[in-house]
């Protein structure tokens, strides 16, 4: 091929239409992949609409008053009464159990990795942790059912075969990792300089992780026990399994009770018409616990806001 | 001027203590650590023991059964790999392209901004609304029905932040310089996404797919909310096989079946009054752990393998 045989180079128009083609193409593929992304709106829109939707139908037949007042959830008997908080009450409890064993451990998991820990430890421990938050629920399920509860009626025998004790105890467990790992991200984004100016005015580790780290990092801290609080209230199967379910308006964690969420499985595991009243319950119920979520969430980012510190 | 007294002895009392405090602090935080590893090995060790009598082919090849010695898990496993298959068609092309929009095509504006926060808040999303939003979307709206599509469906929403986060994470480590050196040679946006960007990010996509497809395969919680049935003694239609006398299965028709997984059968299995079901629930439950460790190890040894190699 000769250089200056004109026809075998494209001409000018023909690169232009290339161009033109190949722009066409880049815009197409932007806006599939721009699709891809809105996919998460629409999920939240959907969840959104199947719930209002359906919480609406409900509270055609219930009125907001009873709903909130009730003393009694009993959406499937004749005599039908409809007090969510029977169910809040349950949800409550099991999660300041949870909450109670998680906190702790997970804070002195995290202050410990982050502060005390040489780094092979650190390399080992992670995962181990990471293994332990990815165990399925059902299987944390069987342990609270089969064996933690057992292990408690050695030391309280009037301890029910059911309690929200047993089923809050093993979700702590189960929200250790998530509170040891993220804190621990947190404490060690805080700058060696602070530490070692503590270090430098005589004080001990222990010392410079309470009164130097944890506060320099509490906004994380706060986003740690406000996804742990996410997790305790819904969390389902643990509680579906060694809780009981039946609706019981308690304060007390060794009583079984239901939660929202356990209710909600023991309305899908019969057979309900699509569209009856008790079909709407499980909507407005989920309602319900988007809304807690909901207020966790919103006090979470007000907390980080407020104590956010930058270096 | 005064002058706190403090003599050497009780100097070196002081620091004493303070070492002291500081070795019981550690103490705590190792046993805290401990009673992590301690459980994983106590749920471990009593599913083998209560199980082992179970722990053979036949177990594995039986269906469901009113009998608890001979009861299976043949729908639940077939079933398990059925819905985590269509989890994964669903989830990964979705989530990628959503990280690689986000990561080299989104603009900083209020759109973007949305879908940012959007993909953090449903992460915190209770698992079980993700049911209720199927049931009311897929269930009667599309009207996929209790099928495998519908519960593939579910589970790929909920793992969409997974897949989509660590995508964009991959994509972060990748300097700048290998999109500059694809565009200074004529690539296009796109070309650079193809040929540069998706393959170096892959082994990170790939560890989110995985981890994301071991927290699927445990979910319990959103199949039950779709009505999935507990007790199933048949498997879904395979391709092209005879269905009733003439028919044959179309190659989907798999797709529309009833079905049951995994931790559905656990939870039917523990929820039953007579102990005899407990061992298959403690058999099931050893299997269903195995598959899960098994694939987070895989996503650990990935992550690892890949810090360890990639330099820039």
């Amino acid at each position: 091929m000769s250089a200056n045989n004109a026809s075998d180079l494209p001409t000018v128009s023909d690169r232009l239409a290339k161009n033109a083609m190949r722009h066409a193409s880049e815009r197409i593929i932007e806006m599939l992949l721009f699709a891809a992304a809105a996919v998460s709106v629409l999920t939240t829109v959907g969840i959104v609409y199947v719930l209002v939707s359906e919480s609406i139908n409900f509270f055609q037949n219930v009125s907001i008053v009873d709903f909130l007042t009730d003393t009694q959830w009993t959406p499937l008997f004749d005599d039908a009464h409809f007090g969510i908080m029977v169910l809040v009450s349950g949800t409550v409890v099991s999660s300041a159990v949870a909450l109670a064993v998680a906190i702790p451990m997970g804070t002195v998991i995290a202050i410990y990795l982050s502060e005390f820990a040489k780094p092979r430890l650190r390399e080992v421990a992670k995962p181990v942790l990471e293994l332990l938050g990815g165990i399925p629920t059902i299987v944390f399920g069987y342990f609270a059912l089969l064996m933690v509860t057992p292990l408690l009626q050695k030391i309280f025998p009037e301890l029910p075969g059911f309690s929200l004790l047993s089923a809050g105890l093993v979700m702590g467990i189960m929200i250790v990792p998530y509170i040891a790992s993220l804190s621990e991200d947190a404490m060690r984004a805080v700058p060696m300089s602070l530490r070692e100016g503590s270090y430098a005015m005589g004080a001990t580790k222990l010392y410079t992780a309470i009164h130097v780290v944890v506060p320099a990092a509490f906004s994380g801290l706060a986003a740690s026990y406000i996804l742990a609080i996410s997790r305790a209230v819904g969390e389902t199967m643990i509680l579906a399994v060694a809780a009981g379910m039946q609706p019981n308006l308690t304060w007390n964690p060794t009583e079984p009770a239901a939660t929202i969420t356990s209710y909600i499985v023991q309305v899908a595991l019969g057979d309900l018409p699509h569209g009856s009243i008790g079909y709407q319950t499980i909507f407005a119920a989920g309602l319900t616990l988007i809304l807690i979520t909901l207020c966790f969430n919103i006090l979470g980012q007000w907390l980080r806001r407020k104590f956010r510190e930058n270096y | 001027m005064q002058h706190s007294t403090l003599t050497a002895e009780q100097v070196r009392a002081l620091i004493a203590k303070g070492k002291l405090k500081d070795t019981l602090f550690q103490a705590l935080g190792i046993f805290f650590l401990g009673i992590g590893l301690i459980v994983i090995f106590l749920l471990v060790g009593d599913m083998v023991m209560r199980g082992a009598e179970r722990l053979n082919l036949d177990f594995f090849m039986n269906f469901a059964s009113r009998r608890a010695a001979n009861a299976g898990i043949l729908s639940a496993w077939v079933g398990s790999l059925l819905v985590m298959t269509v989890t994964a068609f669903a989830a990964v092309p979705l989530g990628v392209a959503a990280g690689v929009y986000l990561e080299e095509y989104a603009k900083r504006n209020w759109v973007t901004e949305i879908i940012e926060i959007n993909i953090t808040n449903l992460a915190a999303v209770p698992s079980i609304v993700y049911g209720l939003l199927s049931l009311g979307i897929f269930v009667y709206a599309f009207g996929f029905g209790q099928s495998i599509l519908t519960a593939g469906l579910t589970l790929a929403l909920l793992i969409l932040p997974i897949v989509i986060v660590s995508t964009r994470e991959a994509i972060r480590a990748i300097p700048a310089m290998i999109r500059e050196g694809s565009m200074a040679v004529g690539a296009t946006r796109w070309q650079t996404c193809r040929y540069h960007i998706i393959p170096y990010a892959m082994p990170g996509i790939l560890t989110g797919v995985i981890i994301g497809l071991a927290r699927a395969i445990g979910e319990t919680a959103p199949i039950i909310t779709i009505g999935a049935l507990t007790f199933i003694a048949f498997l879904p239609p395979a391709p092209f096989t005879e269905v009733s006398a003439g028919v044959n299965a179309g190659l989907f028709d798999w797709l529309m079946s009833p079905f049951t997984v995994m931790p559905i059968q656990i939870f039917n299995w523990t929820s039953r009054p007579d102990p005899a079901f407990e061992i298959n629930a403690a058999a099931a439950g050893f299997v269903l752990m195995v598959m899960v460790l098994s694939m987070n190890g895989i996503a650990i040894w990935l992550r690892y393998k890949m810090r360890k190699n990639i330099k820039w």
